[in-house]
């Protein structure tokens, strides 16, 4: 054995805080700016995906915009493009009505899904989707905004407000068969001001699945405060990767320096 | 060339992908004459393990897996079908390893499904492993696990307690992360295991 001493172990063990990259998608083509400078088809998202599971990424997080309907198809193709090429997990989400759905994209290589307003609509597709694939392969992802002194669930981006309070919906989530919970603030995403590290630490403490946390990631210091603070599993941004203004190996070597545990 | 027993449970997309990133050869495993074909097999597998044994009965490939002198790698659901036992669906096994399959304890500290990267650490020197670091993390995703036993636990992973992230018996290996998803390290254990 070239290593048998201890090394510095969390009390979670050596399971590892994840960095996931998002990628939009629409019609098969990453839409948001890339600013990578190897990148010979920015566009390309198992190029993109191929890259950022290079740098370290450990997950990485697919959320189509193609609305038309040859939707399902052009996903499915991508997904299998990307598992093909990628050796890290991936989640796929964005218009997932139906088991059918997501069965194909289970077939085509998709480690897990993730659910939103779908979900809002039909609670139960929440349950379905548990018991035909498992817990570990459903995300629900939650967007959330402060109203009067709650925190209420949004759709469409947070543009529609619904009667939903965002903690109780989650908790319900949980008990039907969520795997895992994406929650993206809203009032944080975009500013690049930090995570909504108060909320979340309320969210994490709630429940006893997986947190990833998103909305807010402007600089280094933001993921090192939401881990340290809330003790949520993983931590998502996108344009602050995309744009290079981030690279996954500095963030990590930061994680590191403050004792977090990471890949 | 690598038999996949093919038994309905999971899908394989992901492990044939990897395989074909390797250049390993393979080919599926439907019955005892497929078995002949191949010099290794993988037993893979996501889901339920009492339902996963029963579909694996319903091939009629129990006796013959039982009966494997070739390397074999149980991945997953596939590596907790080789022990005795499991909690999940209070289920009997294949029996080739004794040791039972267990769910987690409910704890403050740790959440279940155990899901992402957790370090693995080597107990003994083994070829399955050679070329990865010790303590190197690896992709999990699972609320079973195999308790840690000094005789076939080939590697740990501490996560409520330590349990089996790897076991070993003659010809009989398993892993309970997914190599296919974990990185440069679990390409490197697939392509191991192609040589052992």
């Amino acid at each position: 054995m070239e290593n048998n001493q201890q090394t510095h172990i969390p009390i979670t063990g050596g399971l590892a805080k994840r960095i996931i990259p998002c990628l939009d998608v629409k019609d098969g083509r990453t839409v948001k700016g890339v600013n990578f400078v190897d990148l010979r088809d920015a566009g390309d998202p198992v190029e993109l995906a191929w890259n950022y599971s290079q740098q370290g990424a450990d997950e990485l997080v697919f959320l189509d915009i193609t609305a038309t309907h040859e939707k399902r198809k052009t996903l499915v193709e991508l997904v299998k493009s990307v598992a093909r090429q990628i050796n890290i997990p991936f989640t796929i989400g964005g218009g997932i009505n139906e088991i059918a759905d997501a069965d194909a994209l289970l077939n085509a290589g998709a480690d897990k899904i993730s659910i939103n307003s779908a979900a809002v609509r039909n609670p139960a597709l929440i349950d379905e989707l548990a018991k035909a694939f498992g817990v570990q392969f459903v995300i629900v992802a939650v967007d959330t905004r402060h109203v009067a002194n709650t925190n209420i669930v949004h759709l469409n981006g947070g543009r529609i407000a619904t009667d939903k309070e965002t903690l109780t919906w989650i908790k319900e989530a949980e008990s039907r068969g969520a795997g895992e919970i994406l929650l993206t603030s809203m009032d944080h995403d975009g500013t690049k001001a930090g995570f909504d590290n108060s909320f979340l630490k309320v969210v994490n403490d709630a429940v006893r699945i997986p947190v990833i946390a998103s909305g807010g990631a402007g600089n280094k210091q933001h993921f090192v405060d939401v881990f340290e603070k809330t003790n949520v599993d993983a931590a998502l941004a996108a344009s602050v990767f995309h744009y290079g203004e981030i690279l996954i190996p500095d963030l990590k070597d930061v994680l590191r320096g403050h004792q977090i545990e990471v890949r | 060339m690598i038999g996949i027993i093919r038994y309905g449970a999971g899908n394989i997309f992901s492990l044939t992908s990897a395989l074909d990133r390797l250049g390993i050869a393979y080919g599926m495993v439907h019955t005892e004459a497929d078995l002949k074909q191949c010099d290794r097999y993988i037993i893979p597998g996501v889901g339920h393990a009492g339902a996963a044994m029963k579909k694996l009965e319903q091939t009629g490939l129990v006796p013959a897996i039982k009966a494997l002198q070739k390397p074999t790698l149980g991945i997953c659901v596939g590596m907790q079908l080789m022990t005795a036992y499991s909690e999940e669906g209070d289920a009997n096994l294949l029996h080739i390893f004794p040791n039972k399959t267990l769910k987690f304890k409910d704890s403050e500290h740790f959440k279940v499904p155990h899901t992402g990267w957790n370090r693995v650490h080597q107990e003994k020197e083994n070829p399955l492993f050679a070329g990865i670091p010790n303590d190197a993390h690896f992709y999990y995703v699972h609320s079973y696990y195999i308790e840690y036993s000094d005789a076939y636990t080939l590697a740990s992973t501490n996560y409520t307690l330590p349990y089996s992230a790897s076991i070993w018996h003659n010809n009989f290996y398993g892993v309970q992360f997914h190599p296919e998803k974990s990185g440069v390290y679990g390409e490197t254990l697939l392509a191991n295991f192609s040589k052992i």
